[in-house]
């Protein structure tokens, strides 16, 4: 029974994204007979490609993607040369770190709250340093460079890679490698940069190019922060697909498979930075340049990282304010007045979308805990963990653009009556679901002391029982938590949902997606709260649960 | 490098506590050449003076006293600046550099040019006997051969005195005394002051050197 | 899988289209118990723009209503371009899905009415004027009832508002005897005050509201407009609006680099204290927004008094609905003096009513005298006149102009 499981999670990691590519590539090439294509022709890209901005459009969404990784990646790598091992390097970790459950759409809310010259750091600073009594005209939100999407997605992605950094040091000798290149005179960052990263930096990898094919091909913080004239090409993208103009539906198919060139672009431009950094690195490696002097460069490193947390948490503060302000003008720092008035009217329009976010998450989470265990006990069976491979196809539905196949899985679906059904939905979020569980659940598991089985079994303990009396018990707050962190990747979740549901099925991401693109940040203000408490209250959950049934039981109970 | 030569390295009162419980006490000076080793069983804390003298002491840990190389005191200054040597149980040899790169990211920057880089890499290994081993992996190499890439690593880098954290009880025992030897030997033909630490007492006895015990209070206090 | 194999399987997938369905009887409006009956238990997919948190919450009222009244379940499907109703609907007659469709009510007006009627997406025939509640709508005084944006309703929409361009601005940053009477003053007054005015980027519906108004005032012969767009006079018509543009976007907000998104941000622009003048098509609103603590109780309402954008907005419903006789029921409450008199509460929404008071009874009447329309309200004569809204087919034409010269970086 256990071993059609592995074959299974592969069907549920690949074949959605095969098909839904093939149900892209079709139409962009003309065949969809249900919308009266018969033929295979061109006509679809030829409407893309002259479609008024659409190279500007396309090339943003290259650089965004391109730029907002490199900067991530040099920040986490930064920070890390810089303060690994530290005090202060653990402090901040621990501010970084919950960004992680914050859903992209309100990190990019709160984001924006900040840094818009209406924003909260210019009420703070206005007028006694500024001389602002009004908003400055200043193009910060939305500016057509895409600056403002770029930071947004750097403030989103650090506290990730900083997690999968944190994940792969212990299998390196981090601190005693530190510890050599100080002593043989390496300035701290330098010495980390060049005998510790390389080995952190190939395990890393997919992490990184999962980033690049998100922030290339990504829709709502696009939406929130990025530029409107043209949009990025997957917001375009998104506008086509839902445009009542059938036509459109081939050129966004054909606007999609450039999506997916656009992603692979990036993938195949950061191998190429990739061999170059490489190649320099080794270069400097060995010339013996100490760099002892990076006092400065620390500091700005660790500057930066709290700042970019206390933005985002400033912001998301902000965004609670506002839920309950009152009237609340520039250049004043708190509210005029406060008041519930918007949380009345909008609780009874929220009820549904909750609800729907909650069970759509739960559903998905109990499938995809469910699988991964299966999976996992399979491979203790077999002794086998598939190694690099198996982690490249849980990769799969994290590199490949979501607007790449899921346009061709909603025409599919559409085609067989099955979308905007709860099945549909949940199996869609079980594919975004899946791999993070896997990946979270997968190190505590395998690192299980299989004595205590061993013993269990030399009882004549059943290994059914084995399972449900030792390990599960004894792994519960590795299961919760891993439930916990899918849990935050379904309530996030924005494009499938939009797609797939139809929109009959809207989630507290997607009202806040459509109302927040509407500039009435009361509403924003709540949805945003509620959309971030969410995972909070998963990860809450995850840490309580525990200690309430082990509360006899120090050494597990773990609070 | 002469001043260290004339006074090598001085531990002025160095007494290393941990919430109150003192770990080490040590008022001794390494003469050049001479080896001191501090022993005790895992956990006694032993490595805390190592870590002290290099400039890692963990924050948890309170130390007082002073360490003097030659005549310069290097208690407060930073790691980077303290030239010391150090050699782990662990070769820790970087594995995504060839065994030659190892060594030319130990050589002091102002061996120039490149070529000059390479050739002193090169002779620090014929000096192991591991000539010909520069472009090799180090995942490639013995436990023997890894130790001995490591010891010629931190010797390239000119260090005023050597740190050693149990460099040897990785090593199996035939490897052990021939790596002590040349450990040691290297150390005394070069005049640097050694510390070692150790749980060993083949490794104390083999240093010919003065031993201090902690973190023993049966045989010691 | 090979890839062959996949393409295979899709391609019978795509060609395997539910065809046959029996035919289900479809509600009689005339035998209005029958569709209360059938109505009963019903659950109604309602496809609304839902970017406005009032209107949300009067969407919520009704369902509210509607559970207790007659039991039907509503749904507010919101939409951030109504135009995304449409193509589920044009995507389910592609895929031939011609009963059980996904939307049952669509709140909707203009092109996308236009577009729903030609390509017959829409329940009919004539059935809103056979509503119960019909009796009480002004037939009479406003036109744009029955003649949506140049087309006849034909009874296939049934009316929820009124809509009147007017202009908001903040009393106590600017005189309104400073306030711009035409489109022309309001690009002399852009020039005067740059960064201080913007509009809501097309196609969003109020931000190309903004470009047909100006575009009615500035034409050569507004009766052009009232016609089918003509590619072959389509340039040298809409010279004198893309010219206007050229001069007035570098005195915008931000150079019109970035414009706000919708009405909404537009009024936060206002309320921020960023632009100085906005406007709206629910000549209520900014009471609204001072009622709700959204503006400072110093915005005032202002018009041209050469006349601006006036229509209607309505419901219809899909021809593949599946629940007809709920959305007929909600059709129908929507213009009952009771919906539309809480519609008009500019603590509530304040969009003015399709009914025509004379015709309701004291009871009814007298709840429409005690409303308090507001401070920053004007009066219905203050309005001025209302300008008919061009043939559908201008807009998206003009639209689409309007992205390729001003929606892409230069």
């Amino acid at each position: 029974m256990l071993r059609f499981f592995p074959a299974f999670a592969l069907f549920i990691l690949v074949v959605p994204v095969l098909c839904g590519l093939a149900g892209t590539m079709l139409p962009a090439f003309g065949y969809l007979p249900a919308l009266g294509g018969d033929e295979i022709n061109l006509s679809a890209y030829k409407a893309l490609f002259s479609q008024p901005g659409i190279g500007h459009s396309t090339r943003q969404a290259f650089i965004i993607g391109l730029a907002s990784t490199a900067i991530s990646v040099c920040l986490v790598a930064g920070f890390v040369a810089a303060w690994y091992g530290t005090r202060s390097f653990r402090a901040t970790q621990h501010l970084v770190s919950p960004l992680l459950a914050v859903p992209h759409a309100a990190a990019a809310f709160g984001f924006a709250f900040m840094i818009a010259p209406s924003g909260y750091l210019a009420r703070l600073l206005s007028p006694w340093l500024t001389g602002w009594d009004r908003p400055p005209d200043l193009l910060i939100v939305n500016d057509p460079v895409g600056l403002a999407l770029i930071a947004g997605l750097v403030v989103k992605e650090v506290p990730f890679l900083l997690l999968v950094t944190l994940a792969a040091l212990p299998q390196v000798p981090a601190v005693k490698a530190i510890h050599l290149t100080q002593s043989l005179g390496y300035g701290r960052m330098a010495g980390f940069i060049f005998a510790v990263w390389p080995s952190i930096y190939k395990q890393i990898r997919y992490p990184i190019f999962a980033v690049i094919a998100y922030s290339s091909a990504n829709v709502d913080m696009s939406i929130i922060l990025g530029p409107s004239t043209p949009h990025t090409l997957p917001v375009r993208l998104v506008g086509w697909m839902n445009d009542s103009e059938l036509s459109m539906r081939f050129m966004a198919c054909a606007g999609a498979s450039l999506q997916i060139a656009v992603t692979v672009g990036g993938l195949v431009a950061w191998l190429l930075i990739e061999r170059l950094m490489a190649s320099c690195l080794r270069m400097f490696t060995t010339a013996g340049y100490r760099l002892k002097r990076d006092g400065w460069l620390r500091i700005m490193a660790s500057i930066s990282m709290t700042a970019s947390a206390l933005i985002v948490f400033g912001g998301l503060v902000v965004l609670a304010i506002w839920s309950i302000a009152g009237l609340w003008q520039f250049p004043n720092a708190l509210p005029n007045s406060l008041s519930l008035r918007s949380w009345n009217t909008t609780l009874p329009a929220l009820t549904r979308p909750f609800w729907t976010t909650v069970v759509l998450g739960i559903a998905a989470v109990i499938i995809s805990v469910f699988i991964t265990i299966a999976c996992l006990a399979r491979e203790q069976q077999t002794g086998r963990s598939g190694g690099n491979r198996a982690l490249l196809f849980l990769y799969v539905p994290l590199l490949v653009p979501q607007i790449g196949f899921l346009f061709g899985l909603q025409l599919l679906l559409l085609n067989f009556n099955a979308s905007a059904s709860w099945p549909a939905l949940i199996f869609v979020h079980v594919v975004f679901v899946l791999p993070y569980v896997f990946l979270s659940l997968s190190a505590p598991w395998r690192a299980f002391d299989t004595r205590y089985e061993a013993i269990a079994a030399a009882l004549g303990t059943s290994p059914w029982r084995i399972f449900l009396r030792v390990r599960f018990p004894m792994l519960l707050r590795a299961i919760l938590a891993a439930a916990a962190v899918g849990f935050a990747v379904s309530v996030g979740q924005y494009l499938p949902t939009l797609l797939i549901g139809s929109g009959r099925f809207s989630t507290i991401t997607t009202e806040a997606v459509a109302l927040g693109s509407g500039g009435n940040r009361r509403i924003i203000g709540i949805y945003a709260f509620v959309q971030m408490m969410l995972p909070f209250i998963g990860f809450l959950l995850a840490s309580l649960l525990p200690a309430l049934f082990f509360r006899n039981r120090r050494a597990i109970k773990g609070l | 490098m002469d001043k260290t030569a004339i006074h090598g390295l001085r531990l002025k009162d160095v007494t290393i506590t941990l919430d109150g419980r003192e770990l080490v006490s040590v008022d001794h000076t390494i003469l050049p050449g001479e080896i001191l080793t501090v022993m005790g069983p895992s956990g006694s804390g032993k490595s805390t003076l190592l870590a002290f003298i290099g400039g890692f002491l963990d924050p948890a840990f309170h130390a007082a006293g002073e360490v003097y190389c030659g005549d310069i005191n290097i208690t407060s200054i930073k790691p980077q600046d303290r030239r010391a040597g150090l050699l782990f149980q662990d070769p820790l040899l970087f594995p995504h550099m060839s065994v030659g790169s190892n060594l030319m990211f130990a050589l002091p920057n102002w061996v120039q040019p490149k070529a000059k880089r390479r050739q002193s890499a090169e002779e620090a290994l014929a000096d192991v006997g591991l000539d010909g081993f520069f472009d090799r992996d180090p995942d490639t190499l013995s436990g023997g051969q890894k130790a001995r890439v490591a010891l010629a690593r931190v010797l390239i880098s000119e260090p005023a005195f050597l740190l050693l954290d149990e460099p040897f009880s990785k090593l199996d025992a035939g490897r052990r005394n021939q790596m002590r030897q040349l450990v040691f030997g290297n150390a005394k033909s070069r005049s640097l002051p050694v510390l070692l630490v150790t749980h060993d007492q083949a490794d104390a006895d083999a240093t010919g050197g003065m031993i201090i015990e902690v973190g023993a209070p049966l045989q010691n206090q | 899988m090979s890839l062959k194999s996949i393409i295979v399987a899709l391609a019978t997938g795509v060609a395997s289209i539910i065809a046959t369905q029996s035919a289900i009887a479809e509600p009689d409006v005339k035998d209005w118990p029958a569709v209360l009956k059938e109505a009963d238990g019903q659950t109604i997919y309602w496809n609304a723009w839902g970017g406005s948190a009032q209107i949300n919450a009067y969407i919520e009222w009704v369902g509210d209503t509607l559970a207790e009244a007659h039991n039907i379940d509503l749904v507010h499907v919101k939409l951030d371009d109504t135009a995304n109703a449409v193509a589920t609907v044009v995507a389910e007659k592609a895929a031939g899905k011609d009963q059980g469709g996904a939307i049952d009510l669509i709140w909707i007006n203009g092109e996308n009415f236009a577009s729903m009627k030609r390509q017959q997406l829409l329940f009919g025939p004539d059935w809103a004027t056979q509503l119960p509640n019909w009796q009480y709508v002004d037939v009479e005084n406003k036109p744009t009832i029955v003649t949506d944006f140049t087309i006849p309703t034909d009874g296939m929409e049934s009316p929820w508002g009124m809509a009147k361009m007017v202009f908001f601005h903040d009393s106590a940053r600017s005189d309104v005897k400073s306030m711009p009477d035409s489109a022309d003053d309001l690009l002399k007054w852009a020039e005067q005050n740059p960064g201080r005015f913007s509009y809501p980027q097309p196609p969003d519906f109020i931000g190309s509201s903004f470009l047909k108004q100006v575009l009615i005032e500035k034409v050569a012969d507004r009766s052009v407009l009232l016609e089918p767009v003509d590619d072959a006079t389509f340039k040298q018509v809409t010279a004198p609006l893309f010219d206007y543009l050229d001069q007035l976007h570098p005195n915008l907000w931000r150079q019109a680099k970035a414009f706000p998104k919708d009405y909404p941000s537009m009024s936060q622009l206002l309320a921020d204290g960023e632009v100085d003048i906005t406007f709206a098509f629910n000549p209520a609103d900014a009471s609204r927004g001072i009622a709700n603590q959204e503006l400072p109780d110093t915005v005032r309402s202002f018009t041209f008094s050469g006349g601006t954008l006036g229509n209607t907005h309505f419901v219809a419903i899909p021809y593949n609905a599946s629940a007809k006789a709920a959305a007929l029921v909600v059709a129908d409450f929507l213009i009952s003096p009771e919906a539309q008199a809480r519609k008009q509460d500019p603590n509530i929404w304040g969009d003015p009513t399709v009914l025509a008071i004379d015709k309701l009874d004291a009871d009814n009447a007298a709840m429409f005298a005690k409303l308090d329309l507001g401070i920053a309200t004007l009066k219905p004569e203050e309005l001025g006149p209302s300008l008919d809204e061009p043939h559908p087919t201008w807009m998206s034409k003009i639209e689409q102009e309007w992205a390729s010269r001003y929606g892409i970086a230069n």
